[in-house]
């Protein structure tokens, strides 16, 4: 029975029992958070012309193939979301796009280019390497190289004392 | 010679200050990383994504008027001068707050005004723009929004400016306000008009 105005009342119940906690300061927190929740989903009463009609795919490697593209592709609206999990109406039009390309034939490079070209470098989960994205790429392994580099000069500083050490310690005792 | 040697305890000393200032380095790096995303977190641009557009030619489109739907319209009939590009939907909270700032600027008549009407049922648009007033030139419509995937539009509001040769020149994702006018878009038009 978990009905959407069913949960509304469990938010609501929510809203209500957090003014009587102890930790007045985290409810608040919570109850702004469940407040901000329930204004975005007031938000969707507005209506927008959209194609209800699910993707048809002609088979199922047409199909596995779309999810994993789509999977690679960052929705532009809801930006930790990748195109395939988004549900914003973008997302919605974008993947149709997607699927167009791809029964004209289009390769996914030339989908990912396409895309590109319109919303930029940001649509793509993993960027080209360029001028802008080469730190990006390698400065990992950058501050790899230099920490190793940091722990091998330590390293070969204590071996040298180590050996002084045993020296002196037979002259002093 | 003359030292005691104090060096076997020396050498781990320096080790540990150097990975203790190594670490604090980096604490501090990373709190200035959240400080920074705490400042901007107010910013209502700040998840707008940049345009690949900018510089480049509008990309041209071919679309009904909302108002005589049997006409249609296409970008190469504004060549010759600057435009500004307002994005919108009736389906869009955003749009109302911005509307009173681009009706009053464009109703300064210092650029043209074209509105583009988003994935807006016909009936739904009119309605809008008779209840709020419209200060458009002309108002082309992209029920479908096959069109504004071409200009990398993702939401409503969005504005573009785009010069007398068909340059994008500037755009802005959210709502408007007269500072922004101010500040981008009327600079944009004047070194657009001064490019000419």
């Amino acid at each position: 029975m978990s009905t959407p105005a069913f949960r509304r009342a469990e938010l609501a119940r929510l809203l209500l029992d957090g003014s009587k906690s102890k930790s007045s300061r985290a409810s608040s927190a919570l109850r702004s958070a469940l407040l901000l929740f329930l204004l975005a989903l007031s938000g969707v009463g507005f209506a927008q012309v959209s194609d209800p009609t699910p993707l048809q795919f002609r088979d199922d490697a047409e199909e596995t193939r779309f999810h994993q593209l789509t999977a690679e592709l960052r929705c532009v609206m809801c930006q930790n979301q990748s195109l395939a999990d988004s549900n914003a109406q973008i997302a919605h039009d974008l993947r149709r796009e997607v699927l167009d390309l791809m029964n004209q034939g289009k390769s996914d490079a030339e989908i990912k280019r396409f895309l590109v070209d319109r919303y930029g470098e940001f649509v793509l989960y993993k960027p080209e390497v360029s001028g802008s994205t080469w730190l990006l790429w390698f400065g990992p392994l950058v501050l790899l190289l230099a920490g190793a580099a940091v722990v091998f000069q330590l390293v070969r500083k204590r071996s040298g004392t180590a050996t002084e050490v045993a020296a002196d310690d037979g002259q002093e005792w | 010679m003359n030292q005691p040697a104090p060096a076997p305890n020396k050498m781990p000393t320096g080790a540990f200050v150097f990975a203790g200032v190594i670490i604090a380095l980096f604490f501090i790096g990373l709190m200035g990383l959240l400080y920074y995303g705490v400042q901007r977190s107010d910013e209502a641009g700040r998840d707008a994504l940049p345009s690949p557009l900018i510089g480049k030619p509008a990309p041209d489109f071919d679309l009904p008027l909302l108002h005589e739907p049997g006409k249609r319209f296409t970008l190469a009939e504004l060549r010759g001068q600057p435009f500004v590009m307002n994005v919108w939907g009736s389906w869009c909270p955003e749009c109302r707050v911005e509307h009173p700032v681009i009706s009053k600027f464009a109703l300064t008549k210092r650029v043209r005004f074209i509105g583009y009407n988003l994935k807006d049922p016909r009936e739904d648009a009119l309605r809008w723009l008779e209840q709020y007033g419209n200060p458009y030139l002309m108002v082309v419509a992209d029920e479908e929004g096959r069109t504004a995937i071409d200009w990398g539009i993702y939401g409503a509001p969005e504005t573009f400016l785009v010069d007398g040769k068909g340059i994008v020149r500037w755009k802005h994702v959210g709502a408007i306000t007269d500072e922004i006018i101010a500040n981008e878009l009327i600079p944009a038009l004047e070194e657009a008009e001064a490019q000419k």
